[in-house]
């Protein structure tokens, strides 16, 4: 499975694998609120607030 | 997410070299599994940043412009208060005026010129207002947008502003709650203005006629000086505009105190 490879990838004892796993995911997280969503909800326009021609 | 290695599997099928991992068999089932797993998990986080995320990220970039604003006054960021007897005094009638403001360079692409104060939305109610009314540069970041080449502040035309209803900090949050003759004050550099909210509709998102110079009425020449505000209808869509219009009572300069219509708040 994937998570469990994840887990088997990563080196050290189960403590640092931890840390180093919720590292990755804080990084992943932050990249995701910073860029990602700000460009997925205004590619989607689920809500607009100006009138323009169309 | 990460479960630990799957439960052993038989002693005499595991390799004996890895006595310390062991290998889970691959099934195309799990892995599509797991992909779904991933997938929700992004979708709720998408709705957290969303609902929640960007409220926050919002109203603290928009206070933080309101402050860096030298000529917004420190009473009025911290919300004011008419009961206080040092309460801030009021602009006197005789500096009232309803002829032309003092004339203003038109505003840069994304700079911030004016505040707006809306006594009905409460008395901490201050947001700036940005030239511009694109989502990524001015209405996320920044709040409420000025449509580029409406009217400025106190001018003869329609001061047409946009702003979101939902997300992003809010600033026309509760636009459904204003009602016919509420205040609605526009500070600038040099001078206040206050208008008051003379009707609301709603349209489709094509009826740019509701900014035009004279609002919903499309080439004729304006003679009033108009405030128009723009957002999404219904909450959370994409569909409609909620838009609400206004017309000035007077302007006056700044550094004689407050317009007395900011310290009433309407029941």
């Amino acid at each position: 499975m994937i998570s469990s490879w994840i887990w088997n990838a990563l080196p050290g004892p189960a403590l640092v694998r931890l840390l180093i796993l919720l590292v990755v995911i804080a990084a992943v997280v932050l990249v995701l609120f910073e860029y990602v969503f700000p460009w997925v909800s205004e590619s989607l326009a689920l809500q607009e607030q100006s009138v323009e021609e169309s | 997410m990460s479960a630990p290695t799957s439960s052993p599997a038989p002693a005499d099928e595991r390799p004996p070299a890895h006595a310390g991992r062991s290998r889970p068999r691959v099934s195309v089932l799990g892995i599509l599994g797991e992909l779904l797993i991933l997938a929700g998990a992004l979708l709720g986080l998408f709705v957290v940043w969303q609902l929640f995320w960007t409220d926050i990220q919002g109203e603290r970039a928009q206070r933080e412009v309101v402050e860096s604003l030298d000529w917004v006054e420190p009473d009025v960021v911290s919300g004011i208060t008419a009961d206080e007897a040092s309460g801030p005094e009021t602009i006197p009638d005789e500096l009232k005026r309803t002829d032309d403001p003092p004339a203003m360079d038109y505003p840069e692409f994304v700079e911030t010129f004016a505040t707006f104060m809306v006594p009905r939305w409460g008395e901490d109610y201050v947001k700036p207002i940005t030239e511009g009314v694109t989502r990524a540069d001015v209405l996320d970041p920044l709040g409420i947008g000025h449509y580029p080449d409406t009217a400025l502040p106190g001018e003869i035309g329609n001061f047409a502003i946009s702003g979101h209803r939902t997300t992003y900090g809010k600033p026309f949050a509760d636009v459904s709650e204003l009602e016919e003759g509420d205040s609605l004050i526009v500070q600038t550099e040099d001078a206040w203005f206050v208008y008051h909210v003379e009707s609301w509709e709603i349209v489709w998102p094509t009826q740019v006629e509701v900014i035009a110079p004279t609002p919903d009425q499309p080439g004729v020449e304006p003679t009033e000086r108009y405030i128009t505000m723009t957002t999404c209808h219904p909450k959370f869509s994409a569909a409609q505009r909620w838009v609400v219009h206004g017309t000035m009572d007077y302007w006056a300069p700044v550094g004689h105190g407050v317009p007395e219509e900011l310290l009433e708040v309407p029941a």
